[in-house]
């Protein structure tokens, strides 16, 4: 067995500590443990943290590995501090069958590189007509708990109901890619002050909360839970708080890109701003701040999505919709949450790692830094201040929009049950 | 160095006005038994249209002409351009043969700003027209066509459109022309109202340095101009108004209402006219109305913009948007 000393590391944030791995699990949590038969990582001055845990990625596996394979975007997850990956289910064929989740779980497992938990097709085919074998995708060897036709919405109030309903058999979730599709139809970016003046088709952000109101109604009526996808306005957020203190059982994420960047960014017309939901205003941004501070928005979630560079190097109505996340997610965080004192680390833990695991229950993810737990771990160099590089990315897309932008800290570290897969920066 | 013209955003005042001039005696070539002048002459212009609009991409080919242009029509139209790449690529082709200038026009807002500032091509880049967003030779035609009929042939030069109020009506919402006219209107001095139903304004337009009012009626008497946009049939049927005859009613120009504005005023329509629902054939063949004019002074500012942009000593028409972003 293959130990390992992670000497004066800032666990969560706080003293610093030493953690001793051993195998797959976390042998001890002290001060001056004994390096004897350990390979020592110095991290003094580091912040430790549980693996972080994406309940939103797009592994693009199967059918556009032009784009991303399960391969590159663990890669890519390691990178950026994650153990576990959710992956969302708009591949081609769609995750809607046993058959699909299994094939992408067994590539997550075999690769190595992090852990990978398929997400199900609500509706087969994400067509939003007919359910989807949803107890079926749950029994297979994938286990999934997390279903979303994410990238379209379940706008039919009948099928959410009865998926809504039908999951609480064995403990699943569904999650919402809130987007009434008639208030969108055409939309390019947000609707508002910027969309008016470039004559860009708009996206309002009634259309994300009036299908939020719904579920979250919908989902008391049942007795479910419900999560809510990548929520972008601040109208959203006081109906998810709403919502929470009338006791209803809904989470919520928020990406990072929703964090930092404005909508006033699409006045470049170019098309590495263009996501879905659209990047909204700067009231918006300081709302979802603020409610990811005060748990209302309970995680942080990349909706990774890489695209290749002719799918973006176009003209804004052309291009396709969606930015890569993974390996900036933890400065974004850092540099909105931490270093305007809204989380601290341990905060920072809480709604990269805790939360998203409990939420898609993620077995041995999100666990305490702590013996006697899987060694998921993150180590970060909060004090590394530096130009976002696509080149560097180890994802197979470079759609993000940071190109050039400084942000601050990197992961230097990342060990999968105890296997590093990430040594001073560089994947293992 | 590159100099387009992208925006009517991107004009200042004194632009604008060198521009109104540079038309003043660009029109007086067309005086002359030869209409044409030596300007151009070796340069190539590329007539670049993902969209089709035979009026525009006409006056543009005039006005290429009589400044003694080579000249290039490219209609995509037809040709596969579902993929955003073919945007590129055709420019990437042109810029091959030497192109001098490309006049686009696309249906996607910003494509033009796209093609200007993505390094895909070294060529000045005028937008005749992109999606909902700008079509700025059109605002400057609607400029100059004001100061020749409320300031005056002569007596315009030099002027702005100062103190003039100026009434949009119809479809704001989708309308470039709207968009260009505010923002090119409002830096010359006017002040401008729009009028519409509220589906047919954007939610935003507080934003924009003009007034807005749902009731035509109270507008006309105050106005030195009014323009007419079109309005077309199938809004209709995606709700923006109830039906032809209820948008006629309350935003159509008829006699009565052309009573209503004070004697000098004009009424202005960029054409084509969809004579019954949004205005009469009263209004439209009336002399007040200056929708032919309009299309006469196109060719007059097109020549002016090409020339300043290619053939001019100095830099007249700047891109200082551009330069920020
Ligand atoms: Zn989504």
């Amino acid at each position: 067995m293959s130990k390992i000393l992670i000497r004066g590391a800032k666990v969560l944030g706080g003293e610093p500590q030493d953690v001793l791995i051993d195998g797959s699990e976390i042998a001890a949590v002290g001060s001056g443990l004994s390096a004897e038969g350990a390979e020592v990582v110095e991290a003094d001055g580091k912040v430790l943290l549980p693996g972080l845990v994406d309940l939103h990625t797009h592994l693009r596996e199967p059918g556009r590995e032009d784009s991303e394979t399960v391969l590159t975007g663990t890669r890519a997850a390691a990178s950026g501090g994650y153990t576990a990956v959710f992956a969302m289910a708009n591949t081609f064929p769609v995750a809607d069958t046993a058959g699909v989740v299994e094939q992408v779980y067994r590539l997550g497992q075999e690769h190595g590189y992090c852990d990978v938990q398929p997400i199900g097709a609500v509706t087969v085919g994400l067509e939003g007509k007919k359910l989807a074998e949803l107890g079926a995708m749950h029994e297979s060897a994938a286990g999934v708990t997390v279903f979303s036709d994410d990238g379209k919405c379940v706008d039919d109030a009948v099928i959410m109901r009865r998926a809504l309903e039908y999951v609480k058999a064995f403990g699943g979730v569904v999650a919402q890619h809130a987007q009434e599709p008639r208030l969108t139809e055409g939309a390019q970016m947000n609707e508002g002050v910027v969309s008016a003046e470039l004559g860009l088709g708009g996206w309002p952000a009634v259309a994300e909360e009036s299908i939020i109101a719904r579920d979250v109604l919908l989902a008391e009526h049942v007795g479910s839970r419900v999560h809510i996808c990548h929520l972008s306005t601040a109208g959203s957020v006081e109906i998810v708080r709403w919502a929470k203190s009338r006791g209803i059982d809904v989470t919520a994420e928020v990406t990072p890109h929703h964090l930092l960047l404005t909508d006033e960014l699409v006045r470049s017309y170019n098309p590495v701003y263009k996501v879905n939901p659209p990047l909204r205003t700067e009231r918006d941004v300081m709302a979802l701040r603020e409610a990811l501070a005060d748990g209302t928005i309970d995680i942080v979630a990349t909706d990774h999505a890489p695209h290749p560079h002719e799918d973006k190097d176009c003209e804004w109505a052309a291009a396709a919709m969606g930015m890569v996340g993974l390996e900036t997610a933890l400065s974004v965080v850092q540099q909105t949450m931490v270093e305007t004192g809204l989380l601290d680390w341990a905060g920072v833990a809480d709604r990269m790692s805790f939360r998203p695991a409990g939420i898609g229950r993620a077995q041995g993810h999100g666990r305490p830094v702590s013996a006697g737990e899987p060694a998921n771990l993150t180590l970060v160099d909060t004090a590394y201040r530096g130009a976002v590089d696509p080149a560097g990315f180890a994802s197979r897309s470079r759609n993000t929009p940071y190109e050039g932008r400084e942000l601050p800290g990197r992961v230097t570290h990342t060990w999968l049950r105890g296997r590093a897969t990430l040594v001073d920066g560089k994947l293992a | 160095m590159q100099r387009h013209l992208i925006s009517a955003a991107d004009l200042t005042r004194d632009d604008a006005v060198l521009i109104l001039d540079t038309a003043e005696e660009m029109a007086r070539v067309a005086d002359r038994p030869i209409k044409k002048l030596p300007t151009l002459r070796g340069r190539t212009v590329v007539n670049l249209f993902f969209e089709d609009s035979t009026r525009t991409r006409i006056s543009f080919e005039a006005a290429e002409k009589r400044l003694s242009a080579d000249v290039i029509n490219f209609t995509a139209k037809g040709s596969s351009v579902s993929k955003g790449e073919s945007l590129k690529d055709t420019a990437q082709t042109l810029e091959a043969m030497g192109v001098d200038a490309v006049v686009i026009r696309h249906g996607a807002s910003g494509a033009p700003y796209r093609l200007a500032t993505s390094g895909w091509i070294d060529a000045a880049v005028i937008n005749a027209g992109d999606g909902t967003h700008q079509h700025p030779t059109q605002a400057l035609l609607d400029a100059f066509t004001m100061r020749r009929r409320l300031v005056g042939r002569d007596a315009g030069l030099g002027q702005d459109l100062a103190g003039r109020r100026i009434t949009l009506v119809g479809d704001i919402l989708h309308s470039r022309v709207a968009r260009s006219n505010v923002d090119l209107l409002h830096t010359l001095g006017a002040e401008v109202t729009l009028v519409a139903p509220p589906t047919l304004v954007p939610v935003g337009v507080e934003s924009w340095p003009c007034e807005v009012s749902y009731d035509l009626d109270s507008t006309l008497s105050k106005s030195d101009a009014v323009m007419l946009l079109r309005v077309q049939r199938e809004r209709m049927n995606a709700a923006f108004f109830p039906t032809e005859r209820e948008y006629s009613r309350r935003y159509g120009l008829d006699g009565d209402r052309m009573a209503k504005m004070p004697e000098h005023a004009i009424v202005m329509h960029p054409g084509p006219m969809v004579r019954g629902m949004e205005i009469t054939a009263e209004v439209a063949d009336s002399e007040r109305c200056t929708a032919i004019e309009q299309v006469t002074n196109g060719v007059s500012i097109r020549m002016a913009v090409l020339y300043l942009l290619l053939g001019g000593n100095e830099p007249a028409v700047t891109h200082t948007r551009t330069e920020e972003k």
